[in-house]
């Protein structure tokens, strides 16, 4: 799920994402809520209306903002102070305001309002957050106003810690929400713990309801973390690489702004069938990044179109029952001639009998 | 290519220059723009959101400015910029400078020119400027030339020094073309310079209309400071010593009045830098170019119309950057709420997909997307005002469209 946080897909029209085959893009509760603010939001026909996306849209809470923008916040059981980046204004962000910017945004799926903690932080407060999502996930269903038309999922936390993580599983699993995500799990902590906590909610979560692998979207995460049972990724990382340059291809990146490209006249990857690779050289964007905001755009199609075709073909290959030799190619084409697999991708795999030559 | 003059109405031209491009089958209409670009590519915009806008103009302008630092690239290349930019079919106009960009003053010599590249100044002789006109491939070129003449107080003997250069370097510049099998083709177009001095100007005229060039290009007009009236004296004073077959681009003329101006004194085509500095101050081109009355759309244009201009003086001196009377800033908080299309009569993408409150956010919010859009709108409304300006020529309502394109905002919606 393509991210567009302030209720746009940096320089993508909607046209052009629906070209691209997206389904389902996020947009961000607290800078949405900042700026335009949820009455104008409601004015406009929701976030649908006003940003003219006709397909599905998926809000986030605002919790992640309580980690990324750290210096900025502070957090009770009432919910998070912000201090406001633009005006210095002072914001509390509690369950039942998340829910309320969310049901006007009109999002199709919402997101509880969560106690973050970064997963690279231990200790008491790692406890505290874990039980405090769970009575936030009761304030935010009950809070919203919109159950039938709009989803909400609870969030599972409990840090990096085993214990934490099935006692919230345990009694988040106890109310009726349409789908869970698995939370906490994307902020630098070492993949070997990452991937022990996914399989383990995977293990219980309900198999008859999505789960939802949040801030998760590097090709290798996707794929093996498919493997482990999830179905719902969002990250900023293909669409933000793009602006710096970076290309997303099944053997890695390409860094177009590098002189070895000056001279490159193939496309981005020959195979790629998106806008961009049929009609552009890696040559042209590597000069258009001088003085042309469109260099930006081309990367961003490409890498969403990238992403999307890779889900495609995983979804491809489940259906047609050859997912583990998917994933084999996959990692082949990902790792040959670098030195070998990524230990902890290896063991994951290898954790649902999928092994890697 | 040739061009046709189907009428001459009041000193402007009405026609239009055939036979462009690979095929021949091209057609580009004057008076008329050409497609403005940086780095060969429309600004913000890729293949995709610019095919959106109707009726682009047939002629893409490259700029030496911006490919220069390039020639390697294209050299090794080998099938021109038109391929190398993914648009092989498009038909190629090749300046020298980005009119979006002004450029230092004091670095042409007798010998050389220098463009400003984002690597900083590139200089060229005239081998290195047909080298690199070898490299681009372009259907039309400008001629190497010192338009270097825009200072605060550029002496006499500078101005005739510019135009002396400009003739030397463009018999250079044809006689590398005839030894040139790779250039062959291309159409070369003379450059008429002088600043604002009429014997100058007449000089450079006749001197270039001697030469065997396709077209001609007005240099050294971009100084803002010119008044109008001599500007228009200039020109006609240009235009009498030009043969009337031969197209004439002026450069770095782009506001509506300006263009009108220009088009009544002889000049055929513009470049359109004017609607991407437009969208760079995040505003959107908003003058009424129709001519036709309908008395119902009437009213509520003037009300619109008002409503939208900012009352009170303002400055129709076009300083750098500034905004001018032909646009509105949708940085204003009172777009915040407005859930209308930039234009209510507009057919542009942006017009019928988004409003005045989802463009204004995007600026506050200095989202890329607000750039693509407001680019596409300028475009479209740029490209309709020139194709409503041939209409009137053809239809014998210039009057009109002058009428309402200057003197709209000065109407008072209780007097209807």
């Amino acid at each position: 799920m393509p991210v567009g946080t302030q209720g746009t897909l940096k320089g993508i029209t909607v046209d052009q994402l629906e070209a691209l085959g997206c389904e389902i893009c996020l947009g961000n509760t607290y800078h949405l809520g900042m700026r335009p603010g949820p009455e104008l939001i409601k004015k406009a026909n929701g976030l649908h209306g006003f940003m003219n996306w006709k397909r599905n849209l998926l809000t986030d809470s605002g919790g992640f903002q309580m980690v990324s923008l750290i210096e900025l916040s502070e957090v009770t059981e009432e919910g998070v102070k912000f201090r406001s980046p633009y005006d210095g204004k002072e914001i509390l962000l509690t369950p039942e305001e998340s829910i309320n910017i969310q049901n006007a945004l009109g999002s199709d799926i919402m997101m509880q309002l969560d106690d973050v903690v970064s997963s690279t932080v231990s200790g008491p407060r790692v406890e505290e957050a874990m039980h405090r999502s769970i009575r936030w996930l009761d304030r935010c269903i009950k809070a919203n106003k919109n159950p039938e038309r709009q989803n909400l999922f609870a969030i599972i936390q409990g840090g990096l810690n085993p214990e934490l993580r099935k006692k919230c599983l345990e009694e988040m699993t106890k109310r009726d929400v349409p789908g869970f995500a698995i939370g906490g799990l994307s902020g630098g902590e070492e993949k070997d713990h990452f991937w022990k906590m996914v399989t383990l909610s995977t293990d219980d979560l309900p198999r008859d309801k999505p789960r939802y692998l949040m801030g998760v979207g590097y090709a290798t995460d996707l794929v093996v973390c498919v493997a482990l049972g999830c179905d719902m990724f969002d990250c900023v990382f293909p669409t933000r690489t793009a602006r710096f340059g970076t290309a997303l291809v099944p053997w890695g990146s390409l860094q177009l702004r590098h002189k070895q490209f000056a001279k490159d006249f193939q496309p981005i990857d020959p195979d790629c069938e998106c806008a961009t690779c049929k009609r552009y050289s890696r040559a042209f964007i590597h000069a258009l990044f001088k003085t042309n905001t469109a260099a930006m755009h081309h990367i961003t199609i490409h890498n969403i179109a990238y992403q999307l075709t890779l889900m495609r073909s995983v979804r491809q290959s489940i259906v047609e029952k050859r997912f583990p030799d998917f994933v084999r190619s996959f990692m082949s084409r990902m790792y040959s001639g670098k030195g070998g697999y990524p230990e902890w991708a290896v063991e994951a795999l290898a954790s649902v009998n999928i092994a890697l030559e | 290519m040739k061009l046709d003059i189907s009428k001459v109405v009041n000193g402007c031209r009405l026609g239009s220059i055939r036979h462009l491009g690979k095929n021949a089958d091209q057609v580009l209409d004057v008076p008329g723009c050409i497609l403005y670009t940086r780095s060969g590519a429309a600004p913000h915009l890729t293949q995709e959101t610019l095919e959106t806008i109707e009726k682009m103009p047939a002629v893409t302008q490259v700029t030496l400015s911006t490919l220069a630092e390039h020639q390697e690239v294209l050299e090794d290349y080998k099938a021109g910029a038109a391929s190398f930019l993914g648009v092989p079919n498009s038909v190629l106009y090749c300046s020298l400078h980005d009119p979006a960009s002004p450029f230092p003053t004091g670095f042409m010599t007798n010998k050389t020119v220098s463009v400003w590249g984002s690597g900083g100044r590139i200089e060229m002789t005239p081998s290195k400027f047909m080298a690199l006109q070898e490299a681009v491939k372009p259907d039309w070129f400008q001629s190497m030339a010192d338009g270097d003449t825009s200072g605060q107080h550029t002496s006499w003997k500078r101005v005739r020094k510019s135009v002396d250069r400009t003739i030397v370097f463009l018999d250079e510049c044809l006689k590398l073309q005839k030894e040139s099998p790779n250039l062959k083709n291309a159409q070369v177009f003379g450059v008429v310079e002088g600043a604002d001095d009429l014997e100058e100007r007449v000089r450079s005229a006749q001197e270039t209309a001697k030469r065997p060039v396709a077209g001609f290009v007005l240099d050294g007009f971009q100084k803002h400071t010119m008044s109008k009236e001599l500007r228009s004296k200039l020109i006609s004073a240009v235009m009498a010593e030009l043969p009337d077959d031969k197209p004439r681009l002026v450069q770095g003329i782009g506001r509506p009045d300006d263009v009108l101006d220009c088009v009544e004194a002889g000049v055929d085509l513009f470049e359109s830098f004017f609607p991407y500095q437009v969208t760079e101050r995040g505003c959107a081109l908003s003058f009424n170019y129709s001519y036709q009355i309908d008395p119902e759309t009437e009213v509520l244009r003037k009300n619109n119309a008002v409503n939208d201009e900012v009352t009170g003086e303002r400055c129709t001196e076009d300083l750098e950057g500034q905004m001018t009377s032909f646009e509105m800033d949708l940085k204003d908080k009172r777009y915040c709420d407005d859930f209308t299309p930039l234009l209510h009569d507009c057919s542009c993408y942006c017009c019928r997909n988004h409003t005045r409150a989802y463009i204004h956010h995007l600026l506050i919010t200095n989202e890329l997307l607000s750039g693509v859009l407001l680019m596409i709108h300028n475009f479209h409304h740029y490209f309709g005002f020139f194709r409503s300006l041939r209409q009137a020529l053809q239809d014998g309502h210039l009057d009109k469209l002058k009428q309402h394109l200057v003197g709209h905002r000065c109407l008072d919606p209780q007097k209807t």
